[in-house]
Parts: C-alpha cells; structure tokens; sequence
C-alpha cells in the first residue's frame, strides 16, 4: 500500500502547544511518526544566568503555566541545597499543600482534556467545572490560580493560618466526592472503556528501556514516584500509596491520574494535622555560595530535574531545567506504531503534555471594538449560570462554590 | 549514607583512578569526574553492577577552556549518581549513549546546539532546540555567547 506522510503542526488544533509531527500512515494505520520539538524554545536557562538567584524563581515559575509549582520549588530545592539552607518546617509543608492542590488540578485538566479529546465533551465539562474548586483554593492560598510565587529562597512567602484549614478542608471533600464520582465513572462507563482501552500501549520492559516517567510509566506498573523514592518537601513525614496500574495503555494512564488525585488529598489532610509550628522562612544571603546542587520532584506530569551551579555571586553560573514531557515524548513513537491516525490526539494527551493557561478578567468588547465592561471570575460564572437558567437548565445547585 | 559510601568504594575500587574525584556529596547523591577515556567503562560499571537503571537528564557546563556535561543516573532506591565527562573545548568530542539510555537522544542534541559538543554514533535525527536556520558555530549556552553577541545574528528566517 502507498505510503502517506500527514504533517500535524507546528500549530494546529490538535496540540495545545507548537511541535511538528509528521505521521506516516499505510491506510489508516501509522508506520512511522517522526517529532520536531523547540517551537517553545524560549532560553531561560541562558536568560537564568543573567538575573539573580531570587528573580530567578518568577522566571522559572513560568517554565510552565500549569507545573509553575513543580519548577519553582524544584530550583528553589537545588539553590537551598548550594546555600545549605535548613528551610523550617512549616514552609516545607506549605510547599508541600501547594504541590498536591497543583497535582490535582492538573490530573482534573487532563481529564478534561482527555474527554474532549475522544469526543466526550460532558465528561470535560464536568471535570472542568470541579476543577474551578481547587482553582479557588489556590487563589485562596496564594492569590493566584497559576504561578503562586509562593516560594522565596529558604521558605515560603505566604502562611496558612489555622482559620484558613476549615475552608481548606470543605473543598477537600468535595474534591475527594467528585474524584470519587470520576473512578466509578472510568470503572463503568462504557464510552471511556472502549476508547481508551489497548489504545497506545507501551509495555514495562518499553516504559523502562525508554525512560518514561509520571503517571505514564505507573500505568505500565513501572512504581517510580520521586515523593516516595528521593523524598522531598514533606513527603518523608506523610503516608500515601504509589499507584500503578498494569493496563499499560491510554485507560490505565487515566485511572492512575484518577487515584492519584485521591491520594493527593489525603496528603494534603495530614498535612493540615500535623502543620509544625514555627517560622515560614529564614533569611537567606543575596550570594549563593561557590557548589552545584541536583533537584528531583514529581510533577503532575513525572519528573522534574533541576541543576543549579552558584559561583559566589547573586547570579547562578547555570540552571539546567529537564520537564518531564521531554522524556515521555520519546516514547509517543512506541505508543503509536500500528494504531489508526484517529488515536494520535488522544495517545499524544495521554502523556499530558504541558500548556499554560490563566486568565482572570474578561473585557466585553460591542461591536465597535471599545471595551463595555470587565467582569471578574465570579462575575462572569454567576453570569454564565443565570444564562443557562434562561435556556432552562439550573447549573446555580452543582456549583460546589455557590 | 551506608549504601552510598558502598558505590563510591566499589568505584574506587575499580578505578582508582577516579579516587580523588569520587565523592558522597550527601545522603543520596554521590558525583563522579571523569574524562573521556574511562567514561564508557564507568557507565557500565554503574548499570551493570551497581543498579543504575535510569537517566534523569544531561547537564551542559562550559568551564573555560573545557566543556563537561554531567549524565544524572538514578537508581530505583533514589541514589544519584553525578557522572561528569570533562573534555576540552577545542575538541568536544563525546560518544554517543543512546544504545544504553534511547531517552539521551535529545538530551545530547541538546549539547550539540547549544553548547557545540560533537557527539559520535548519534543516530540521525530533527535537530533540537535550536530552529533549522540557526548560524553554524553559534552555541548561546557557551559563556561568550552573550546579548551584543546576539544581537549581530542575521534576522530569523
């Protein structure tokens, strides 16, 4: 049969950020698949060497729109760890909430994304609208739904205060009932079994030869989990289950993220009991010491690697950042050998490759052009919630904020 | 810190060689220097007998007259091992390990763009970051790469 080679990208509705992918198909079937990275290409790491040490944090936070935690703590580990820094207590298990409330809006926007994806847009609405409560509690925490700038060199910049806990916790159920809601769901809904089911497998012997990491190698029930293994944070004083899954394909990456996020909660729980008391930062010196420093940390996505040189100034000599998409692409070729062109979508968003988002206002522009007005967030959901009651559907009783 | 002063030993032990610049640099991590003629015998070392099963990522350095790029591998158990390859500017010349680790495919294009390594056996392959018009000999992560520097490049394409 004629060989065909489809170009998808560098921009293209499909992706959620530039890459170039060309797919070469006998029929529907894909033979080969080649990848052109570096569209996002933007030098922070030659841009980290000309800013200092703490200005540092805010550029790497942006890294990435939806692991800006993942990136800011995981340089901010490796330059306490050149400083020898002892972070107090109290700021390692902020750091620590502040990661688990990311992992789980994370693994709720790849839900999402994985609906819409294979067509089952209700499942992304859903899962969107339940992820707004983890959004809130962000911004509630740290007066931001993305890149918290909760992280300064030697702790954190914003406490959690004990009054804080109760609203902290009633969001917590209410995850834990929706994560809850979406297992059964991925357990017996027959539209998400049959797509996602045999569809991009990789074995464990590939997840390993190929070096895969995150949710994507635990589905193949490869337990590699940095929190457990190379424990950082606080992740040495709380309990929690690695979880794998043995189907080794887009469904079991699915169900791991899915009890991922329960366990993130119960984290997040016994980190509000047994909070230390104590400071939140201590003060450190504007000049990081001469000494190199290697970071690891689990990433909504798998492992982050960060490596920090300091050379006595203020400035890093070098920052080296590794996220954990660039390893797991290099497995998408594996995952897509002898599927249909029609599965490359929901393979390629299976490893959940990273995309920022975040915006706060919304300008209503009239016809001319000039702005009528700005509506904030909640503005705009009591908005879009009196809209549907005028079309006869009452959203205003799911809205777990309402 | 017991299992890892037991790698160091086991390293010095097979290239003592290597015994002043193998070092527990804390619980969990120990570093190794290197040059490029016991570079591939340590490797093997390391996968073969001391559980090394994963390649966390590369590390580009330009240090003056030599360029190093450090190879961070992990065990399952969280170790670290710091493997760093030093080799001389003017002939950055590095071996390929993709046979052992396929994930350092990019990683080593990575020090090929931007910091002008050469790396032998590297298969064929899109280049990577750096776009397909970029000026031959430029690496920006080099230290003499700076911005008056790039401000004298041609135009993007």
């Amino acid at each position: 049969m004629t060989r065909v080679t489809i170009p998808i990208g560098p921009q293209h509705p499909a992706l959620k950020e530039p890459a170039s992918l060309s797919v070469t198909l006998e029929g529907e079937r894909i033979v080969d698949f080649d990848l052109r990275l570096g569209y996002n290409h933007r030098g922070i790491e030659k841009e980290a060497e000309n800013r200092t040490y703490l200005q540092d944090i805010y550029m790497i936070e942006r890294v990435c729109g939806i692991c800006s935690h993942s990136h800011a703590t995981c340089y901010i580990q490796a330059v306490e760890e050149v400083a020898q820094l002892e972070v107090p207590k109290r700021a390692l298990f902020i750091r620590t909430i502040v990661a688990e409330l990311e992992r789980i809006h994370s693994h709720f926007l790849w839900l999402g994304v994985a609906g819409h994806e294979i067509g089952f847009d209700t499942l992304f609405m859903y899962s969107w609208r339940d992820r707004e409560t983890v959004m809130d509690l962000l911004a509630a925490i740290t007066g931001n739904r993305v890149n918290y700038g909760i992280n300064t060199i030697g702790g954190v910049r914003r406490d959690i205060k004990p009054e804080e806990y109760p609203p902290i916790i009633a969001a917590l159920n209410t995850l834990e009932e929706r994560v809850r809601y979406y297992i059964t769901l991925a357990l017996e809904e027959v539209t998400l079994i049959k797509r996602l089911s045999g569809v991009g497998t990789l074995t464990r012997e590939e997840v390993i030869s190929l070096g895969i990491v995150g949710p994507t190698a635990r589905a193949s029930g490869v337990t590699r989990d940095v929190r457990h293994d190379d424990p950082y944070a606080a992740y040495s004083e709380v309990t929690f289950n690695v979880i794998s899954d043995d189907h080794c394909d887009v469904y079991g990456r699915a169900i791991v993220r899915l009890k991922e996020a329960l366990e993130s909660c119960s984290i997040i729980r016994q980190c509000l009991d047994k909070m230390p008391e104590g400071p939140i930062t201590i003060k450190a010196p504007r000049k990081i010491p001469v000494g190199e420093a290697i970071s690891r940390y689990e990433a909504p996505r798998g492992e982050d690697v960060h490596y920090v040189r300091g050379n006595g100034t203020e400035k890093p000599e070098r920052v080296k950042v590794r996220a954990p998409t660039l390893a797991n692409l290099q497995g998408v070729k594996t995952m897509l050998r002898n599927y249909n062109l029609a599965d490359v979508s929901i393979v390629l968003a299976a490893i959940d490759p990273c995309f920022s988002c975040t915006d706060r206002t919304v300008a209503v522009l009239d016809a001319s052009g000039s702005c009528r007005e700005i509506m904030d967030m909640q503005a705009l959901r009591d908005w879009s919630i009196a809209e549907y009651q005028r079309r006869g559907v009452d959203f205003a009783e799911l809205n777990a904020r309402a | 810190m017991q299992k890892e002063e037991q790698i160091q030993q086991a390293i010095t032990t097979r290239f003592p060689a290597l015994a002043a610049t193998t070092r527990v640099v804390r619980i969990r991590r120990i570093s190794v220097d290197t040059g490029l003629a016991d570079f591939i015998a340590v490797l093997d070392f390391l996968c073969a007998e001391q559980q090394i099963v994963m390649l966390c990522a590369i590390t580009g350095l330009d240090e003056g007259e030599m360029l190093s790029a450090i190879y961070h591998l992990a065990r399952e158990d969280g170790i670290v091992v710091n493997l760093k390859l030093i080799v001389p500017k003017e002939q950055p010349v590095i071996p390929t390990i993709t046979e052992r680790f396929s994930v350092a495919a990019l990683y080593e294009r990575e020090l090929v763009d931007l910091f002008g390594f050469i790396v032998e056996g590297l298969p064929n392959g899109n280049r990577y970051p750096l776009p397909d018009g970029w000026p031959e000999g430029v690496f920006p992560l080099r230290k003499d790469f700076t911005a008056e520097e790039a401000a004298k490049l041609p135009p993007a394409q």
